[in-house]
């Protein structure tokens, strides 16, 4: 049998397809850990980001703390978290968040730095301040690139998330694990498949995003 | 009116751009700033707005010190246009424009009409209103700049090297542009370039400075030309400064001869009686009175006249409104060495010989006569 025969299988079998360990509960679940892991990276990296961008002060600070959390292997930390929090979601979360700050941070500080200087030399001069500089001058034209930072971890996050199944979580990680565990390959594949149409998906949303929210006249000139 | 009070502008590694300088800038009038680069015209600039701080001194505004007046609204007191305009990308042209309104509170609608109408003021079409910055060419980018410092009609206008990064041709048409809107609004402008030929035309008043942040001469134009303090600003203007300077004399004084002028439909006897011992040449006119080109009179048979057979007359000047400087020009561009003089409707008033011309600037340098500026 080869993946293709696997994925048929997986897919065409109607007892996959409701229940609590039916496809629509851990996809469901899946996006919850998923949005939960990135709007905490958000919180803490956009404005980190943003401000840091803003001064250009701290980049290089930035860049250590990236590297550093960058190094810190996910799944060592999952089990770390567990044996010192126990079971539960925070554990997981913890793992997840630290992948998907340095993206979200260090693309956030590098998008900003990189925005023209002359229309916010205009602005100032203008007279507005600094909080409006940086939110109706800088941010708009450095969005592209931002989104592409919260497009990377997304995609992380997405396919890490799996790790949420070990510590007996839901999600997509459980077809892996149980498929794995009870050596039905069907279900593994099926499984691994359905996180990477989830990235294709993240990868859809956040063009959708790019496409509402990044005005036309940085679009082209951007 | 801006005072600079013996201010200095020590940066904080050691730079020292302004060095004790101190200039009165008058109101409802363009001064400018003009100096070799890093002489510190940017730095000064930067101080009025507070965008930088001085490291001693003081500049008052109307007499009071602008270090005590809070810093935000002392900016939207003044417009402020840069050298590649910095427009907001993402903004379209109205919204640019209507910036600094909205700023003061203004609702949308009313700071956009209100862009609507700057734009009409400095020469953009209101179908571009709805495009971006990209959409624009660099003149045009500018000019929405120049809108924008505008729209919340403040009393002093900051820019710096707003024309530099513009084609000759567009420069010019900028620069004529800044004139006319001066003339309507009479706002209190400094203006910062490092083109000594773009300081005379628009100044009124011109600060020329030195590397090191020193004031070299402060004067008007002509004066400058007539009289430049040092070498150091006698290099700077250039070696054709006596040229330039006629642009300060007006070709009204100019006495022009009528008699070698014929219509493209003259008589033999007219043709005969037009021309002149001191005139080798005739200049034929149109009928509607506009100068066509030369001829010797005797290649000329009354009723065959073709424009074809005309020696071109280079460029005309406008009597009255255009100076010396122009008729020294038309007639110097003239293959036959006689300028063309045309009235305000472009039709041929008189023609003058570079040598009429000579004796003018010879009796106008005599009288001074450097008061106003003319046109060309
Ligand atoms: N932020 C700064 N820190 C240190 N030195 C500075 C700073 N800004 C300007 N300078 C220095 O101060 C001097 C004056 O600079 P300024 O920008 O005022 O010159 P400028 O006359 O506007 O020159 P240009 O015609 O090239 O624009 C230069 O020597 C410049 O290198
Ligand atoms: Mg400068």
């Amino acid at each position: 049998m080869n993946v293709l025969n696997f994925i048929q299988a997986f897919f065409s079998d109607g007892s996959h397809w409701h229940g609590y360990d039916g496809i629509p509960t851990r996809v469901a679940e899946h996006i919850q850990y998923s949005l939960q892991a990135l709007a905490i990276a958000a919180a803490i990296g956009l404005p980190i980001g943003l401000v840091t961008g803003h001064y250009g002060r701290g980049g290089n600070t930035l860049a250590l703390v990236a590297t550093g959390s960058r190094s810190l292997p996910t799944f060592g930390l999952l089990v770390l978290m567990v044996t010192w929090l126990g079971f539960g979601l925070t554990p997981v979360m913890i793992p997840l968040v630290v992948l998907a700050i340095p993206p979200v941070l260090v693309t956030t500080y590098e998008a900003v730095r990189s925005v023209d200087p002359s229309p916010v030399d205009a602005a100032r001069g203008m007279g507005m301040h600094e909080s409006r500089i940086l939110f109706q001058v800088e941010l708009p034209g450095a969005l592209p690139l931002i989104l592409g930072g919260l497009r990377s971890a997304a995609i992380q996050i997405v396919s890490t998330a799996t790790i949420a199944a070990y510590v007996g979580l839901g999600g997509l990680g459980r077809y892996i694990i149980d498929g794995l565990y009870q050596r039905n390959y069907e279900k593994v594949v099926g499984g691994a498949t359905l996180v990477a149409l989830m990235a294709l998906v993240t990868i859809g949303v956040f063009w959708a995003i790019s496409r509402i929210t990044v005005s036309p006249g940085v679009r082209r000139s951007g | 009116m801006i005072r600079i009070d013996s201010v200095t502008k020590r940066y904080p590694d050691g730079t020292v751009a302004v060095d004790r300088l101190s200039l009165e800038i008058p109101d409802r009038s363009i001064t400018v700033l003009v100096g070799p680069s890093g002489c510190g015209k940017t730095t000064t600039l930067r101080m009025i707005n507070r965008m930088v701080e001085p490291s001693e001194g003081a500049i008052t505004l109307d007499g009071v010190d602008i270090s005590r007046q809070p810093v935000n609204s002392l900016r939207r007191s003044m417009g402020y246009v840069i050298q590649n305009a910095g427009l907001f990308q993402h903004r379209t042209i109205v919204d640019n424009i209507a910036t600094v309104p909205r700023l003061l509170g203004w609702n949308k609608a009313r700071a956009r009409s209100r862009a609507r109408e700057l734009m009409e003021r400095v020469g953009l079409d209101g179908s571009l209103a709805k495009r971006y910055p990209y959409q624009l060419s660099g003149g045009q980018q500018q000019r929405v700049g120049v809108a924008r410092a505008l729209a919340a009609d403040p009393p002093v206008l900051l820019m710096d090297e707003p024309f530099s990064a513009v084609d000759p041709i567009v420069r010019k048409g900028l620069q004529e542009e800044l004139l006319r809107i001066q003339d309507e609004l009479g706002k209190t402008i400094v203006f910062v370039t490092h083109d000594i030929d773009e300081a005379i035309r628009l100044g009124s008043m011109v600060a020329v400075m030195r590397t090191g942040g020193r004031l070299a001469q402060f004067a008007p134009p002509a004066e400058l030309l007539s009289s430049p303090a040092d070498t150091f600003v006698e290099d700077f203007l250039g070696v054709d400064r006596g040229i330039r300077r006629l642009s300060f004399f007006t070709s009204e004084t100019l006495e022009l001869e009528k008699t070698p002028i014929v219509a493209v439909d003259a008589t033999a006897e007219q043709i005969a009686s037009r021309s002149t011992s001191e005139t080798p040449y005739l200049l034929v006119t149109g009928l509607d009175g506009r100068p066509l080109g030369w001829s010797e009179p005797g290649d000329l048979v009354a009723g065959d006249i073709t424009p074809e057979q005309l020696l071109s007359y280079g460029h005309p000047f406008e009597y009255g409104r255009d100076s010396l400087r122009a008729a020294l020009d038309a007639a110097v561009l003239s293959p036959t060495g006689w300028a063309v003089a045309v009235d305000g409707a472009g039709r041929a008033a008189g023609v003058v010989s570079q040598q009429t011309i000579g004796e003018a600037i010879r009796a106008a340098h005599a009288k001074g006569l450097t008061d106003a500026k003319v046109a060309g």
